[in-house]
């Protein structure tokens, strides 16, 4: 950008008409891609407490802009997420694309969400989906008690304000002029 | 926020048309994700290409942030050992490190001794290594306790060998790519053990619970025989993990259980060495082991309709896959309590197949 960021709102050039309009069309993309590379962190842990970032975010931006994905998005998000994350495959495409569904839904159901609204839609999802993915494993025979997860239910409900954050930011700098 | 715009579709056909298609490709990608599912629940090794390849792709990246956390981590407990008057503390910690290991295997040997007396000659010992590599990451978001190792099979690294590190066992290997390998750490819920206990020899199953921790399952009735502090080495049972490796350590009584945790840390251990399986006929992978050296199948999950079968199995049809995950349910036998398969079946029926009205 040239010259004072504020003042220079309108496009000066068909190059930076493009740049805009990658930048409004592949923000939130990027971004959800960004946060399933997390699950790459160098962390060996002994008990699962950090959060699944990549269903965190994707989440965030599906209650923040509904209207930006269909619900065949969590499809090819959940499949990359399962080959970054050693999940069985098809665990986060059923799971990511069962919470779209469920949240169109709940759009055509709910006249009105606000942030409260959104933050409870959003635990309940979390704990259903951390449901899912321990009855998977208990499928493949990973016998554990789902005890053990709710530190991390918890921990990822606590999270979510932080990534409606993040996400807000992105997405005011993805439409900004 | 109000609902979307573009769910009402208005009158517009292509609109709701295009609305429309979108709810069937969902859905019908979800049934695929569930077929996928079934699929890697029958066949565990089922998409080990595809999973590989990912593998391969991805280790590199945990592995060079691995090497920046590890520097980190060196400069901060550095600096904390110098505000300590440090140099004198580390080099005791190492030393005790060290003593703490000797002392360990001395008591392994002296164990070892009484055994090798009693039966002379019968020990079957594989003790070279086929590869040395990094932890590089672990899942830290799942109930499931796997690390990605930074060898494949390319340094020769086989579905089923045993990982250990100087401490004690890690795991085994689960997935292999080229260059990077998945682990299935002892304290997983899939993971089973045969261990016994130092002190007074009792044979038991350690049973991973995804938090860190190791359930001792044994199979006496009455009294516990577990103390805190009980030291269990591993068995050699089953054919999978060398004997006498250092699994786990007491660390509570629960009733009729015991709680343990695994001696080794994969998050502490610089270096994991993956081994050859106890004895190869145990993975199937070698067509010419001797088939006295086979024994009697102990652990199995039911095996999958015979069109459903992977490859390593047909070779040996001894072969029970004690690798792969048990489904929910069904759990180690002991060897009395399961049928012996009729000679000359090749796909023998399990009592969980055979329970089942037709």
């Amino acid at each position: 950008m040239r010259g004072i960021p504020e003042m220079n709102r309108i496009a000066g050039s068909e190059a930076e008409v493009a740049v805009f309009d990658l930048r409004r069309r592949y923000v939130p993309l990027l971004s959800t891609l960004a946060a399933i590379l997390l699950a790459l962190l160098p962390i060996v842990a002994a008990t699962p407490l950090l959060p699944d970032f990549g269903f965190l975010v994707i989440l965030t931006w599906r209650l923040l802009r509904p209207e930006i994905w269909t619900p065949r998005m969590a499809l090819g998000l959940g499949l990359v997420a399962d080959l970054v994350g050693g999940q069985p495959i098809g665990q986060s495409m059923l799971l990511w694309t069962a919470a779209f569904l469920v949240l169109d839904l709940i759009d055509t159901r709910l006249g009105f969400r606000d942030y409260m609204m959104d933050w409870l839609v959003a635990s309940g999802l979390i704990l259903v989906h951390t449901l899912g993915g321990w009855y998977i494993g208990l499928l493949m025979g990973a016998d554990v008690a789902f005890s053990i997860l709710w530190p991390q239910i918890v921990l990822t409900i606590l999270a979510y304000p932080i990534a409606a954050r993040i996400v807000l930011t992105l997405d005011r700098w993805r439409l900004m002029r | 926020m109000p609902p979307p715009p573009h769910r009402r579709t208005g009158f517009s056909r292509k609109a709701q048309f295009g609305l429309f298609i979108g709810y069937v490709v969902a859905i019908a990608g979800m049934v695929v994700a569930v077929l996928l599912l079934a699929i890697a629940i029958v066949d565990p090794r089922g998409f080990a290409a595809i999973k590989g390849a990912a593998l391969d792709a991805t280790a590199p990246v945990s592995a060079g942030g691995r090497s920046v956390t590890g520097f980190f981590g060196g400069i901060g407990s550095a600096i904390g050992d110098y505000f300590r008057a440090g140099s004198q503390n580390a080099e005791l910690r190492s030393e005790l490190e060290a003593t703490r290991r000797e002392l360990m295997q001395s008591r392994i040997a002296v164990a070892e001794n009484a055994r090798l007396r009693a039966l002379l000659g019968l020990a079957r010992e594989a003790q070279d290594e086929i590869a040395i590599a990094r932890v590089v990451g672990s899942s830290y978001d799942s109930p499931r306790r796997l690390a990605t190792l930074s060898a494949g099979s390319a340094d020769g690294v086989r579905i089923g060998q045993p990982v250990r590190s100087a401490d004690g066992l890690i795991g085994r290997v689960l997935e292999t790519g080229r260059w990077a390998s998945r682990i299935l750490l002892v304290s997983d819920g899939a993971s089973s053990v045969p261990v016994r206990s130092l002190r007074n020899n009792v044979p038991a199953l350690a049973v991973g619970r995804g938090d860190g921790t190791i359930e001792l399952r044994t199979l006496e009735v009455g009294e516990n025989p577990f103390r805190r502090g009980d030291i269990l080495v591993t068995s050699g049972v089953g054919g999978i993990f060398p004997s006498n490796v250092p699994a786990a350590e007491v660390v509570r009584i629960e009733g009729d259980t015991a709680i343990a945790r695994p001696v080794a840390d994969p998050a502490q251990a610089e270096l994991a060495i993956v081994q050859p399986a106890y004895q190869p006929a145990a993975t199937g992978e070698l067509e010419d082991a001797p088939r006295s050296v086979v024994a009697p199948p102990v652990v199995g999950p039911p095996l999958p309709p015979s069109a459903a079968t992977p490859q390593p199995l047909q070779r040996n049809p001894d072969y029970q896959p004690a690798l792969q995950d048990p489904q929910p349910g069904t759990f180690a036998r002991p060897p009395a309590a399961a049928p012996v398969p009729a000679p000359g079946q090749v796909q023998p029926q399990r009592p969980t197949q055979a329970g089942t009205p037709q």
